[in-house]
């Protein structure tokens, strides 16, 4: 082989490794952490399948259990640090070098490790960013994924829950990578090819089947008036005055309200079929009151929720499906859509300071951005108008010739002035500096940056910052819908009221809504019950979230 | 479901069920906020009290008829005896004594004795268990309604068990030890409290019904809960030998027909059901006309 | 237990002959407004008792921007608060006011 094949030759290399302990592509769970022994070089760059939703367990828990001085130094790149195994590898010494793009659960304990120093940080990127590195400077030299099920061969049936893998595949077969996939199950034939064999290498049949977390069940049991009367305060004053057809939500229950009182709240306002029409955005149940109802023309998802399985093949005309009617969910062609084909993102955050910078971000958790930062940005490299965009675009002002004026995408925070143990969402300076100058980070971990932010909705009122002039403007806005936050407290009340009369601030009453009014009953489903009876009964719930 | 706009029972605080419940307002309150009789115990452990103790009582006219009314609000503490809210509950009971009402209502909604309050939750407990003998005996019929968040839990299960008759809706539970303390003493193996469904098979509305352990199956609204009531009212046995060794009697057949079931739904497929795994997800309807015919019976005595 | 009361002058008498409601409920999150009409029509009186320390000054700023608000001359308001948020206790004291309002 010449100098131009040495990738390929290490690839084969690797192969022939692994292969005395495979029946053809096919390695016992038992003899999984001897597979990853022998294929894994120090060194190595590494996916280990951690998704939002799905993990590869298997293989993350055969990872952690590999010799250190046999695998040691990997460099991990993966887009979810969700299980304790994603962790325990550089505790053991398996893995040194982190990039990765969300750690929910697991924030405290990167937050920590970080600082001790066991966990050399590339970055904390978008998922987006993140892909896109896989196939620049990022590329895995071996994958670890996860599926459903696979055939003798190795086709690859991941079901819904898709999500990364086709892309983690993608940037690793194509490069001279090693694909291993921990499967459920080994079957004759799998309903669909969700990654054709010839990308696939070694195939482990998992001792149990993967786990997913229900991510995106909201309890409608849970939510709170103050929640119902932003809801109706952003339908009102955002999504109707806009026109708002294409959108994506994000998971809080602020926007899983929003969903419940289309329906209801939003029938009343006749907004039927001029809102809410096309979404980026996975099967949430609290979106099921609103296809029923006949809002909802179609949906693509990031991945899958658990219990939707039986709903969405039950309705193909809303969801994106494969020939075995089961649903087909792509991270990263779902983020693409929240970019670049979404006129709105509407989400909630943990912190905004008064330049409108957000972030998730507290001294304690590096609970990273997922895709938040992807669709809750204005993307530059839009080119295509709609009247939502070019009316946002028409607010934010401007000169010259309207033809090359831009259009602004929305991006909504909605939140309520105090969360949890009434800490305040609105802050003078973010966590995520502190939090950059503790770890020496170059950049603060910022979600959505204050530029982008286009409205601030919290149970005060809605601040437009597209109508802002200034930075003196956009302050006194935010301060203006800050409630009882110190930050809302030190407000200039006299520019607060001649922003009101610009309608950069709005209160209920500014709106016609009656904060009285706001009352649980206008929600399409009061429970989770409630959903499945809206779903007729297709709808499954996790046991958790039941009370039958 | 519960129709967007209409109330639920499970949502609804104990005075909206009061005034749903009985005729429209008829109700005189006994011992109201106002008054401020509440917990001398609880600003000790630093925790916020309630004006009325967490429990409301009074008198009201149910369809016309006089009846005295307790219900509890399961949000505060969750619903938990303590000595005041006991003390207003007894002293509802002994009040039936003297002024002998066409029914006296409980509407449950409590996870049992209020921890920092044991002694005199406890002992509220056996006296309003004593109380109810003493006024069933007389020939006040006491109704227990069950459907809100707490259920009727610890000694809230207990009282419930001593009432002429019980009304559940599929959201109601009725037990004495709680999901969580059965696993904390045997074991996730024994009782995984997360299972949900599985608290639910084995202490929910639908599986009380289908025992016996519940007189009525009521839906989630305050006519239906309405209804159950004068139903159970009418239909109170006497309480006397006869009643309650017809009830010792199936409590032993019980047990000699599902002593050795390991799960609701083998219980449910022993009863006859149709379709036993279908019973958690049926609607109400559906599930009435499953249970009809096959359902065991507590001849008003438990 | 911090124990916080306040006293307002107002402008008029709270409307309507109700003489006394109570709204919301003590539980995590949440909090119970005891109304009484029992004082002279220009005073208004908030008494509240939280477990939660320390937000004195929130408190006053919440009960003043709602007396402002709703001018509920006449009224004793008691509070047990179990560690609401203050747009909870705004939106209950304004339900309060509501109810006071209606017929008895």
């Amino acid at each position: 082989m010449s100098a131009w094949g040495r990738e390929r030759e290490a690839r084969d290399a690797r192969i022939t490794a692994g292969r005395s302990l495979a029946d053809g592509k096919h390695v016992a769970a038992a003899d999984a952490v001897a597979l990853l022994e022998a294929v894994l070089r120090p060194g190595d760059r590494v996916c280990l399948e951690g998704d939002n939703q799905k993990q590869a367990d298997c293989l993350a828990r055969a990872l952690a259990a590999c010799d250190p001085a046999r695998v040691h130094d990997l460099h991990m790149v993966q887009s979810g640090i969700v299980l304790p195994e994603h962790l325990d590898v550089f505790e053991t010494g398996v893995a040194s070098r982190l990039d990765y793009s969300y750690s929910g659960p697991q924030g405290a304990r990167v937050a920590r490790m970080l600082s001790e120093g066991r966990i050399r940080l590339g970055a904390v990127h978008t998922y987006l960013e993140l892909f896109a590195r896989y196939f620049v400077d990022l590329t895995p030299n071996v994958a670890l994924i996860a599926a459903v099920s696979a055939d003798r061969e190795g086709n690859l049936y991941t079901g819904p829950n898709t999500e990364d893998t086709p892309t983690v595949v993608e940037a690793t077969a194509f490069k001279n990578g090693l694909v291993i996939a921990q499967v459920n199950a080994i079957v004759e034939r799998v309903p669909r090819v969700d990654i054709p064999a010839d990308r696939v290498d070694f195939v482990v049949a998992a001792d149990r089947p993967f786990y997913v977390e229900p991510l995106f069940t909201r309890d409608p049991a849970a939510m709170t008036e103050t929640q119902v009367l932003m809801a109706m305060m952003a339908l009102k004053g955002i999504y109707a005055e806009y026109a708002i057809t294409r959108l994506n939500h994000g998971i809080g229950f602020g926007t899983a309200a929003i969903e419940l009182l289309l329906p209801t709240y939003g029938e009343r306002l006749g907004l039927k079929g001029k809102i809410a029409t096309h979404w980026a955005l996975n099967p949430h149940p609290t979106l099921i009151p609103a296809i029923e109802s006949g809002w909802v023309k179609q949906v693509h998802c990031f991945g899958s929720e658990v219990g939707m399985d039986r709903y969405i093949r039950e309705r193909p005309d809303v969801f994106f499906t494969g020939a075995d009617g089961s649903l087909r969910s792509n991270r990263a062609f779902c983020q693409t859509a929240g970019l670049y084909a979404c006129d709105l993102f509407i989400g909630s955050t943990l912190q905004i300071d008064l330049a409108g910078h957000s972030s998730t971000i507290t001294r304690s958790r590096a609970a990273g951005f997922g895709g938040a930062p992807n669709m809750g940005s204005d993307p530059h490299g839009r080119r295509h108008p709609s009247e939502t965009w070019l009316k946002a675009g028409r607010e934010a002002g401007g000169n010259g010739d309207p033809a090359l004026r831009r259009g602004r995408k929305l991006v909504v925070q909605i939140v309520e002035t105090f969360g949890e143990g009434l800490a305040p969402a609105f802050v003078e300076r973010l966590d995520a500096l502190a939090f950059a100058e503790t770890l020496g980070l170059e950049l603060a971990p910022v979600m959505v940056y204050g530029d982008d932010v286009t409205h601030i909705v919290t149970e005060e009122g809605i601040a437009n910052l597209l109508l802002c002039r200034d930075a003196d403007e956009r302050e006194q806005a935010i301060r203006g819908v800050a409630g009882y936050t110190e930050v809302g407290r030190g407000r200039d009340r006299a520019m607060v009221e001649r922003l009101r009369e610009r309608g950069i601030v709005r209160r209920p009453e500014d709106l016609g809504i009656e904060p009285l009014d706001a009352d649980r009953s206008l929600l399409a489903a009061r429970s989770i019950k409630d959903l499945v009876h809206w779903s007729g009964g297709l709808y499954d719930p996790p046991a958790r979230f039941r009370n039958w | 479901m519960s129709a967007p706009g209409a109330l639920s029972w499970y949502e609804a605080g104990a005075r909206q069920r009061i005034a749903v419940l009985l005729d429209q307002s008829s109700f005189a309150e006994i011992l109201g906020p106002a008054e401020r009789r509440m917990s001398p115990h609880l600003p000790l452990f630093g925790l916020p009290r309630a004006f009325d103790d967490g429990i409301v009582v009074g008198r009201g006219r149910l369809d016309g008829r006089p009846v005295l009314v307790a219900a509890q609000e399961g949000r505060f503490m969750g619903g938990a005896f303590g000595e005041v809210h006991g003390a207003k509950l007894v002293g509802l009971l002994r009040l039936g004594l003297t002024e002998r009402p066409a029914a006296l209502l409980i509407l449950f909604d409590t996870g049992g004795v209020r921890l920092q309050e044991a002694n005199a939750g406890e002992t509220a407990i056996a006296e309003a268990m004593r109380a109810i003998a003493d006024l069933r005996a007389a020939g006040v019929p006491v109704i227990g309604l069950v459907g809100g968040r707490a259920g009727a839990y610890g000694g809230g299960g207990l009282v419930a068990g001593t009432c002429s008759g019980l009304a559940v809706s599929e959201a109601g539970r009725i037990s004495v030890s709680g999901p969580e303390v059965i696993e904390t003493n045997r074991g996730a193996e024994e009782f995984d409290a997360r299972d949900r469904a599985l608290v639910w098979r084995t202490m929910g509305g639908k599986h009380r019904y289908l025992i016996g352990g519940a007189d009525a199956f009521a839906e989630d609204t305050p006519e239906s809960f309405r209804k159950a009531a004068l139903g159970l009212i009418d239909a109170a046995a006497p309480f006397d030998l006869a009643t309650l060794e017809a009830e010792q009697a199936r409590l032993e057949r019980r047990l000699d027909r599902f002593g050795e079931t390991l799960d609701g739904r083998d219980v449910w497929a022993r009863l006859g059901v149709n379709d036993p795994e279908g019973i958690p997800a049926a609607t109400d309807d559906a599930f009435r006309a499953s249970a009809e015919g096959c359902r065991e019976s507590a001849r008003d005595a438990r | 237990m911090d124990r916080l009361s306040f006293r307002h002058a107002t402008r008029r008498p709270h409307p309507g002959t109700r003489a006394e409601a109570i709204a919301g409920v003590v539980a995590s999150g949440n909090l119970e407004i005891l109304l009484e009409r029992v004082l002279a029509p220009d005073l208004c009186t908030v008494e509240i008792e939280t477990p939660v320390t320390g937000y004195g000054d929130v408190w006053e700023a919440v009960v003043a921007d709602f007396v402002a608000r709703a001018q509920p001359g006449g009224l004793r308001i008691s509070i047990n608060d179990g560690g609401a948020r203050p747009d909870t206790v705004s939106l209950r004291l304004l339900q309060g006011a509501r109810l006071m309002e209606e017929a008895p």
